[in-house]
C-alpha cells in the first residue's frame, strides 16, 4: 500500500519534472500524453486506495523522512491516506486526469503547451501534497505549492497584461490569507507542541475555549482566501484569464475546495467551538448568495461559473460550519465534477467561438455543437439540484441540514440561491446554445470540439448524473472518520413538501430562465435597456463595486504610501547608506591601487609598514591582556 | 672593563660596516664591507662565551656565504655604480628604527617580566662545544637534520638554477649569436 | 662599567633598522641580499646575548638554525637571481613588475 500512495503522490510531479525538460521548446505532443499517463497511473493507484479503504476501513500511513528536528520539533514528510484524504486523492486525480487530456486539445494551438503541462502536474502534485500530508507544516507546503501553480496557471499568457494582474491579484489575495493561516499553525504548535494531526487535535480538547476559537478563525481565515470567500474573493473571478482547462482544475474542483478541505481536516477543532462554527455558516450562507446575484446580470461565461463555483463554495462552508462534515466533502465531491465538466464545455464553446466569451454574441450554437450542449445542459441541470443529479443529492442535503439543525434564515438563504443557480446556469445555456443566431453577426464560425476531447469530459458527465447514488456506501466510509449525523426530517409529510417545494422552485427558475433567454428578442445589450440603467444591475455588473472600492481605498493608498517610502526612505536612506558604503570601498580602493603598483621596493615599504603596525597591535594588546584589570577598573571609573 | 672597550669597539665596527654595506655604491666596497662585518659579529660572540657559534659564523658567513656572494658577483657587472632610489630618507629610517624597537621589544618583553627560566642551563665545567653538542643532537635532533635536508635542497636548487646554459659563453660568442640566443628566449618567455 | 643585556639588544635593534633601511632603499637585487644578511646577523646578535645572560642553550641553538636558513636562502636566492640576469641582463628591483595589479 505504501508504494501505491507513493505511486498516486509522486507520479505528477515525474510528469511535471518531465514536461519541464521541453519547457523552453515549442510543443510536443508527447509531453501532453506522458504527463497525462502518469496521471492516469495516480488515478489508479488512488482508486486501489480507495477501494483498500473502504474494504478495510484502515488508513494507510507513511512518515516518508525526517523533515525538520530541532529541539521539540519533530515534523516528518508524513502521508496519509484515510476516508477524507482519499476522497479528495479522487476527486484530485479525476478530474485532472480528464483535465490534462482535454488540455491536449484545448492547448493545441498554444506555443506554452509544454509549459503548460509541467504547471498543470506540478499543480496536481502540491494537490496531492496539502491532501495527503499528515500535519499541518506538510498541508502548509502543499497550500503554497497549489498557489505557486495557480499563480503560474493564470498568468499562462503573461504576454496579455490582465493575465499577469489577474495572477498577482490572485497570488496576493492568498499571501494575506496565508499569514492567517500560518498564525493559527503557530497558535497550534505553541499551544500542542506538535503539528501531527492526530496529536494536536487530540490535545485540543484539554486548552482553553479561547485559544481554540483563534486558532479557528485564523485557520479559517487562510481556508478564505484559498476558497475565495468574502472579504477575499475578487481574485477568483479575474482568475478566468487563465486556460479554461486551468479554471475546470484549479478554480472550479480542486484548489478552491482546500478551504473546506482544511475545514473539513480540522473538524475535531470546529466541533470545540460550535459559535465560530456558526460564523462560518453564516458567513458561507452569505457568500452563497452574495456570488448568486453577481451571477445574475454578468455577460462572461467564465465569471458566470466562477461566480456559481463562490456560491457552491458558500454552500460546502454552511454544511462544514454546521458540522454536517460528510455533507460537505460530499457536496465538494459532486460539485468537483459538475464544475469541471461545465468549465470544460465552456471552454468548448470559447473554442469555437474564437474566445469570444459573451454569450449574448453567441446563441443557437446548440445546432453546431450538439454533445457540449448535452454536456453542459446536464452539468447545469445537476447543479441546480434536479432528481435525480449528483446536485440534488448534495445540496439539498445541505438544505436538509440547514434545516434539521434549524437554521432558517441560512436555509431561507440557501433555498433562494438555489433559485439563483438554477435561473443563471439556463440563463447561459440558454443565451449560447439556443435562440436566435446571434453570432453570425460578428462573423464567427464555430464548430465542436475534438472528439477526444468530448470523450475526455464524459466521465465527469457520467458521474455528474450518478454521483448522487454513492450518497449511502459513501457515507458509511466517510463516518468512520466524521461525525455521523444523518439529517432527515421526521415528519415525512414536511419532508416531502421541503424537497418536493425546492425541487418545484428549481424547475421554475430554469423554465424562467429559458423563457426569458430563448425568445427572439434577445439583443446583444448595448446600456440603452431599462435594466441596464436600474440600480440593481448597476451594483450587480459591477460587482457590488467592491473591486472598485478595494481600488480605491486599499490599493492606491497602499500605492502612495509605497512611493512616499519608495522616494523617501529606500531611496534617500537604504540606497544611500548602501551607495555611500559601496563608494567608501570603492573610494578605498580607488585610492590604494597605488600600492599595487608592482614595484617591489615600493612593496618592500609596505611590507614594512604592515609589519610596524601589526607588531604594534601584539604589543598593545599584549599590554591590554597585562594591564586588563587595570583598565577594566578605569573603565568601569567612567561609568562605561 | 675589557669587555666594556671590546663591546664597544666592535659595535662602532659593526655598525660603521653595515652602514657601509647599505649606503656604498659600490657593489664590491658593499661585499667587502659585509664580510668584514660578519666577522666583527663573530667577536660579540666570543665575547658572549659562545666559542662555537662565533666559529661557525666565521666559516658559514665569511667562508661560504661570502664566497658565493662574490662567485655570483661574477655574474653581474658589478664595475658600474649601483643607482639608488630617490625615496623619502625619514620615512624608511623611521620606519626601519620603529620595525627594530618593536622588534627587540617583543623579543624582551617576557626578559623584563622576568618569567623565563632556562630549559638547556649550561653544564658546569664542559665547554661550550661540548654543550652545544649535547643539547644539538639530544633535544634538536629532528630540527638538525631538516636543516640539513634543508641545505641539501638548496644546494641542489641553486645547481639547477644556476647551471642552466652554463656551457654557453657569452664572451666567446658573436653579437648577432647572442642576440638570437636572446630572441629565442624571449619567445620562451612569452610562451 | 658592566655591559649587560640591554647592551647588546640596543646593539641589535640598530643593526636590524639599519638591515632595515637597507631592504627598503636598496633596488639593486644583490645589495637587497646583503641587508637581508644583516637582518639575521642582527637577530643573532640578541639570540646569543639572551642566551649567555639567561644561561640557556636555546638562543644559541636558534641562531644555529638562523645560520643553516641564511645559507640556504643564499644558494636558492643567488641561482633565481643568475637565472634572472641571464634572462634579462638586469637586477634591478624597480624592472621587476609582472607583479602590477
Amino acid at each position: 500500500m505504501e508504494l501505491l500512495l507513493y505511486t498516486a503522490l509522486f507520479a505528477p510531479l515525474v510528469g511535471s519534472l518531465f514536461a519541464a525538460l521541453f519547457g523552453a521548446s515549442p510543443k510536443t505532443l508527447v509531453t501532453g500524453v506522458v504527463t497525462s499517463l502518469l496521471l492516469g497511473v495516480s488515478l489508479v493507484a488512488s482508486t486501489i486506495l480507495l477501494i483498500f479503504v473502504i474494504t478495510s476501513g484502515q488508513f494507510v500511513h507513511v512518515e516518508m523522512m525526517t523533515w525538520i528536528t530541532a529541539g521539540d520539533l519533530y515534523i516528518p514528510f508524513g502521508f496519509i491516506v484515510d476516508q477524507i484524504s482519499v476522497t479528495m486523492m479522487m476527486v484530485v486525480t479525476l478530474v485532472s486526469t480528464v483535465v490534462h487530456v482535454y488540455a491536449i486539445g484545448y492547448m493545441d494551438h498554444d506555443k506554452g503547451f509544454n509549459r503548460f503541462f509541467s504547471w498543470l502536474s506540478a499543480f496536481v502534485f502540491s494537490m496531492m501534497v496539502l491532501v495527503m500530508s499528515d500535519n499541518f507544516a506538510g498541508l502548509f507546503i502543499g497550500w503554497e505549492g497549489v498557489g505557486l501553480c495557480s499563480w503560474g496557471l493564470i498568468g499562462f499568457w503573461y504576454q496579455k497584461e490582465s493575465a499577469t494582474w489577474a495572477a498577482n491579484e490572485a497570488f496576493i489575495m492568498n499571501r494575506i490569507a496565508d499569514l492567517g493561516m500560518l498564525i493559527g499553525i503557530f497558535l497550534i504548535y505553541w499551544n500542542t507542541g506538535t503539528l501531527q494531526y492526530h496529536e494536536a487535535f487530540a490535545a485540543m480538547p484539554a486548552l482553553e475555549n479561547a485559544t481554540l476559537v483563534w486558532i479557528g478563525i485564523f485557520l479559517f481565515v487562510g481556508a478564505m482566501g484559498k476558497s475565495a470567500q468574502f472579504p477575499l474573493h475578487t481574485w477568483l473571478a479575474d482568475a478566468m484569464e487563465g486556460p479554461t482547462p486551468v479554471s475546470a482544475l484549479i478554480h472550479a474542483a480542486t484548489m478552491v475546495t482546500a478551504g473546506v478541505y482544511l475545514v473539513i481536516r480540522s473538524h475535531e477543532l470546529y466541533a470545540l467551538i460550535p459559535n465560530v462554527g456558526l460564523f462560518i455558516a453564516s458567513l458561507g450562507a452569505f457568500v452563497a448568495i452574495f456570488a448568486a446575484s453577481m451571477a445574475l446580470v454578468n455577460r462572461d461565461i467564465k465569471r458566470v461559473i466562477a461566480y456559481s463555483t463562490l456560491s457552491q463554495l458558500g454552500y460546502m462552508f454552511v454544511a462544514a460550519g454546521l458540522g454536517a462534515y460528510w455533507v460537505a466533502l460530499f457536496h465538494l465531491m459532486a460539485h468537483a465534477f459538475f464544475k469541471a465538466l461545465l468549465f470544460l464545455g465552456a471552454g468548448n464553446v470559447m473554442h469555437a467561438m474564437d474566445s469570444e466569451l459573451d454569450p449574448f454574441k453567441m446563441g443557437g450554437l446548440g445546432k453546431k455543437m450538439k454533445v457540449t450542449m448535452i454536456m453542459m445542459t446536464l452539468a447545469s441541470v445537476a447543479l441546480a439540484g434536479i432528481y435525480p443529479f449528483a446536485g440534488f443529492f448534495s445540496k439539498d442535503l445541505i438544505l436538509e441540514a440547514a434545516f434539521v439543525e434549524q437554521h432558517y434564515i441560512i436555509y431561507t438563504v440557501l433555498l433562494v440561491t438555489a433559485g439563483l443557480t438554477a435561473f443563471y446556469s439556463f440563463r447561459i445555456i440558454a443565451l449560447i446554445f439556443h435562440g436566435e443566431e446571434r453570432y453570425k453577426l460578428f462573423g464567427f464560425h464555430p464548430h465542436e470540439a475534438y472528439k477526444f476531447m468530448l470523450v475526455a469530459m464524459s466521465p465527469l458527465l457520467l458521474l455528474a448524473i450518478i454521483a448522487g447514488s454513492f450518497k449511502l456506501s459513501y457515507f458509511e466510509m466517510v463516518t468512520n472518520l466524521l461525525p455521523a449525523i444523518e439529517y432527515h426530517i421526521h415528519h415525512p409529510l414536511t419532508y416531502w413538501v421541503i424537497t418536493l417545494g425546492t425541487q418545484l422552485f428549481v424547475i421554475a427558475a430554469i423554465f424562467f430562465a429559458y423563457k426569458k433567454y430563448m425568445s427572439k428578442s434577445v439583443k446583444v445589450p448595448d446600456g440603452t435597456s431599462a435594466m441596464e440603467k436600474s440600480f440593481f444591475y448597476k451594483l450587480l455588473i459591477n460587482q457590488y463595486y467592491i473591486p472598485r472600492f478595494y481600488e480605491e481605498y486599499l490599493v492606491k493608498p497602499y500605492r502612495e504610501l509605497s512611493c512616499v517610502f519608495w522616494k523617501h526612505v529606500d531611496q534617500k536612506v537604504v540606497d544611500a547608506t548602501v551607495d555611500g558604503i559601496a563608494n567608501v570601498i570603492y573610494i578605498t580602493g580607488e585610492n590604494s591601487r597605488e600600492m599595487q603598483s608592482g614595484n617591489l621596493s615600493t612593496m618592500l615599504k609596505w611590507m614594512v609598514a604592515g609589519l610596524v603596525a601589526l607588531l604594534s597591535l601584539a604589543v598593545v594588546f599584549g599590554l591590554a591582556t597585562r594591564h586588563s584589570d587595570k583598565i577594566m577598573l578605569i573603565l568601569s571609573g567612567l561609568g562605561v | 672593563m675589557f669587555e666594556a672597550i671590546a663591546f664597544y669597539l666592535f659595535s662602532f665596527l659593526t655598525i660603521a660596516m653595515f652602514y657601509i654595506t647599505v649606503t656604498t655604491s659600490q657593489a664590491l666596497y658593499a661585499l667587502s664591507a659585509l664580510a668584514a662585518g660578519m666577522i666583527f659579529i663573530s667577536a660579540f660572540f666570543f665575547i658572549l662565551g659562545a666559542d662555537f657559534l662565533g666559529a661557525v659564523q666565521i666559516v658559514v658567513y665569511s667562508g661560504a656565504v661570502m664566497a658565493l656572494y662574490a662567485f655570483g658577483m661574477m655574474f653581474f657587472d658589478t664595475t658600474r655604480d649601483v643607482k639608488e632610489k630617490k625615496g623619502n630618507k625619514y620615512l624608511i629610517t623611521g620606519l626601519a628604527t620603529l620595525a627594530a624597537i618593536l622588534v627587540v621589544v617583543i623579543v624582551s618583553a617576557p626578559l623584563i617580566g622576568e618569567n623565563i627560566s632556562a630549559y638547556y642551563p649550561m653544564t658546569e665545567g664542559a665547554g661550550n662545544t661540548q654543550e652545544i653538542g649535547m643539547v644539538l643532537f639530544t633535544k634538536y635532533l629532528v630540527p638538525f637534520e631538516l636543516a640539513a635536508v634543508m641545505l641539501l635542497v638548496a644546494m641542489i636548487s641553486g645547481i639547477v638554477l644556476a647551471g642552466k646554459k652554463m656551457d654557453l659563453s657569452l664572451t666567446l660568442m658573436s653579437d648577432r649569436e647572442i642576440i638570437e640566443m636572446r630572441e629565442e628566449k624571449n619567445k620562451k618567455v612569452l610562451l | 662599567m658592566e655591559i649587560g643585556l640591554n647592551h647588546y639588544l640596543v646593539l641589535s635593534t640598530i643593526l636590524f633598522s639599519i638591515g632595515l633601511v637597507g631592504v627598503m632603499r636598496r633596488k639593486n637585487l644583490l645589495m637587497l641580499f646583503f641587508a637581508t644578511e644583516i637582518l639575521l646577523n642582527s637577530v643573532n646578535i640578541s639570540f646569543a646575548a639572551i642566551s649567555h645572560f639567561y644561561g640557556d642553550l636555546t638562543g644559541q641553538m636558534f641562531a644555529f638554525f638562523v645560520i643553516a636558513i641564511a645559507a640556504s636562502e643564499v644558494a636558492v636566492g643567488l641561482g633565481l637571481l643568475i637565472v634572472w640576469h641571464k634572462r634579462h641582463n638586469a637586477i634591478d628591483l624597480d624592472l621587476m613588475s609582472t607583479m602590477k595589479g
